[in-house]
């Protein structure tokens, strides 16, 4: 948009945070009673709620079993009425099908599949307002369902998206800053062993200046990590409160 | 069909071979595979072959009205389809995963990347825009299939010519081929995607996986850059997990590859201009080379074979020698020759718990000696010179022959396997695995 600038003379952006820092995040565990594990996240604008089933019979054909590992069946739909403009297909597109493969990449590698074998964990997740950084919410509010559900994970699972505007780079895009065209990145991370689960990618950004973001966005990601640490040990401590210990 | 899965010995061999940085045809593991370059005799329609992953691409253009929410800029569409002649396991219903992916990431490294300028293609602003199609067929699968992909729709998105617009006023003109020369594309860049496949957890790594390689490996990272060293796309797929230097050794490996690549395509764009122009041959059936069976030549693969004699020395000196010598072959007949003597039948050890007949000798039922012997199926000779009709059937369990003994007695037992071996009559039929009866 043209005379929207991204970062101000004095280093503040659109929404008045500096270029490093982090939306508002506020999340809840065990939103519904039935689901195995269920978790709702807010990131400044952006609403996403994740539910997990399992680990459970596999559905469907039994040919798909795994005879050493869980499957992890992961499936993404973003609410019609999410985005600016109302959308036609709430999942079943191209877009969805790439997030939830993304989504299954991302926590195929991180849950302790070969502890459920021939088993299915199936996590579901619903974007109700998307206000850009979609998949990183999706993927915080993923991890606290499946640690809500009660399955083992090798660590946290925490998602950040960055930018880069004029020579800075920005951790945790809105939607405005996606949409303005600059290179965008999607960082998941395992904040124990800095091991990177999912990276992903768009537009035009120099080499030289992919380390400055990939910096940025672990460094979310790790903030995202303590933020959502603290939200499981409240919960604990409100359960354990509840059963008398 | 399902793919056939890859043998156990096969991936441990692959993954050994990979330890010690080797690869099957020979490469190093930055190298990139032969890439060649065609174009048939339309605009906008080429061939890459990467090794032997073989893509075709082609762009087409329609005028249609534009986007809503974007009324100044054309349409950019992109679709990449599998072929069932490229892998048997590609069958319609069957690669939905795969074909997301692939596409998706096609679209994010064409289309995000605004490597199209998408505001010249726009005619008359909220009316008229052309929309630009790029179709591309995977015909052959050897590997890789997403660097082939990415060549081919940059190649033909700049090989492709446009009919020209011009607009006086309210009026749109589009003229024919004939009457104007049709005009290119503006492209910016050229991102090219390049491919590193991760193998045990993330300790090696290889550019441009064939498809053995890429059955064995762990996870896949393909990064998109254009010659200016601007990365464009980054995507990490399968179950790896990354660390940064990783990603930022990748990347410069990826900008030298990419300016390789981007010289050998602006290289095969130039001569087909030239030959265009100057009126020589061009298409597909020229540019494919004819292969006679008569001059048919392997490619040599590049493998380094100077230490073989030395270790195949090592391995035969620790060897134990071979444990038989074959004895000479004895001929019974001109066209007939016995070598060795073969095994001794071991059904005898079954025969003993279900004999009713104790055999004359009452030795172990594997050898009976003096009257009945079971010939090999070598002899030949006596069939003519018997009169009894000869009972051939290709049932195994049909009854065996025996045949007398011409010679000496032997303690020779083989095993007729087939009818055909099966000899001359006037022998007493004896029933398999059952008794025995000794023929006079």
């Amino acid at each position: 948009m043209a005379g929207l600038e991204l970062l101000s003379d004095q280093g503040y952006r659109v929404d008045g945070r500096r270029a490093g820092e982090l939306r508002k995040i506020q999340a809840r565990m065990g939103v519904f009673a039935q689901a195995d594990g269920s978790a709702y996240i807010e990131q400044g604008n952006t609403k996403a709620l994740a539910v997990v089933y399992g680990p459970h019979e596999i559905r469907g054909s039994r040919a798909r079993a795994l005879p050493d590992r869980a499957l992890v069946n992961c499936q993404y739909s973003s609410a019609t009425f999410s985005t600016g403009e109302r959308k036609r297909r709430p999942h079943g597109d191209r877009k969805s099908c790439e997030m939830g493969l993304q989504l299954r990449q991302t926590f195929e590698a991180a849950i302790l599949t070969q502890l459920h074998p021939r088993s299915q964990i199936d996590i579901y997740v619903q974007v109700l307002q998307a206000d850009g950084g979609t998949y990183a919410a999706c993927v915080n509010a993923a991890t606290l369902a499946v640690l809500d559900a009660g399955i083992p994970m090798r660590d946290f699972v925490c998602a950040c998206s960055a930018g880069f505007v004029d020579n800075t780079a920005l951790a945790d895009l809105s939607h405005v800053e996606e949409a303005a065209g600059g290179p965008q990145l999607a960082l998941a991370l395992l904040p124990a062993s800095g091991q990177i689960a999912l990276l992903e990618m768009d537009a035009r950004l120099h080499e030289d200046h992919l380390e400055q973001v990939l910096e940025a966005a672990a460094r979310a990601a790790r903030d995202v990590h303590t933020l959502l640490d603290r939200v499981v040990r409240q919960h604990v401590r409100e359960a354990s409160i509840l059963l008398g210990d | 069909m399902k793919e056939t899965p890859l043998s156990n010995c096969e991936r441990r061999f692959l993954l050994r071979a990979i330890e010690e940085k080797k690869r099957l045809d020979g490469r190093q593991t930055y190298d990139y595979r032969n890439i060649k370059i065609s174009f048939g005799t339309d605009y906008g329609c080429c061939v890459v072959e990467l090794g032997k992953t073989r893509v075709l691409g082609q762009v087409s253009c329609e005028l249609v009205s534009p986007k809503l929410n974007r009324a100044t800029e054309g349409i950019l569409f992109f679709n990449l389809e599998l072929s069932q002649m490229a892998a048997p396991a590609f069958e319609p219903g069957r690669q939905s995963d795969l074909l997301v992916k692939l596409n998706r990431l096609l679209e994010r490294c064409l289309r995000n990347s605004k490597c199209i300028d998408t505001e010249s293609l726009c005619v008359v602003a909220g009316e008229k825009v052309w929309q630009i199609r790029v179709d591309l067929h995977l015909l052959n699968h050897d590997g890789n299939i997403i660097d082939a992909a990415s060549i081919a729709a940059i190649v033909a998105l700049c090989h492709f010519r446009r009919p020209d617009v011009s607009v006086q006023g309210d009026e749109v003109t589009l003229y024919t081929p004939e009457e104007r020369d049709p005009v290119p594309l503006s492209i910016h860049h050229l991102p090219i995607c390049v491919s590193f496949a991760f193998f045990q957890q993330g300790t090696y790594l290889l550019v441009d996986p064939n498809e053995r390689e890429e059955r064995v490996m762990d996870g896949l990272l393909v990064i998109a850059m254009n010659k200016h060293r601007e990365i464009c796309t980054i995507q990490s797929s399968g179950g790896i997990m990354l660390l940064k230097d990783q990603v930022l050794r990748c990347s410069k490996i990826a900008g030298v590859k990419v300016l390789e690549i981007t010289e050998l395509i602006q290289k095969a764009l130039e001569n087909d201009q030239k030959v265009r122009k100057e009126g020589g041959k061009f298409g597909f059936a020229e540019s494919i080379a004819s292969q006679r069976i008569t001059a048919f030549k392997m490619e040599k693969a590049p493998i380094d074979t100077s230490d073989v004699e030395e270790k195949a020395e090592e391995i035969i000196a620790e060897a134990e020698p071979p444990s038989e010598v074959v004895s000479n072959p004895v001929l019974w007949t001109p066209g007939t020759a016995q070598i060795g003597e073969g095994l001794e039948n071991s059904w005898g050890d079954l025969e003993d718990s279900a004999k009713e007949e104790e055999d004359v000798d009452g030795t172990d039922g594997a050898v009976i000696l003096g009257s009945t012997k079971m010939d090999t199926g070598v002899e030949v000779s006596n069939i003519g010179s018997q009169d009894a009709p000869i009972v051939l059937s290709d049932s195994e369990e049909e009854e065996m022959i025996i045949l007398e003994p011409d010679k000496n007695p032997k303690k020779i037992r083989t095993q007729t396997i087939s009818a055909k071996q099966e000899k001359a009559p006037s022998k007493k039929p004896v029933k398999k695995r059952k008794k025995k009866r000794a023929a006079n």
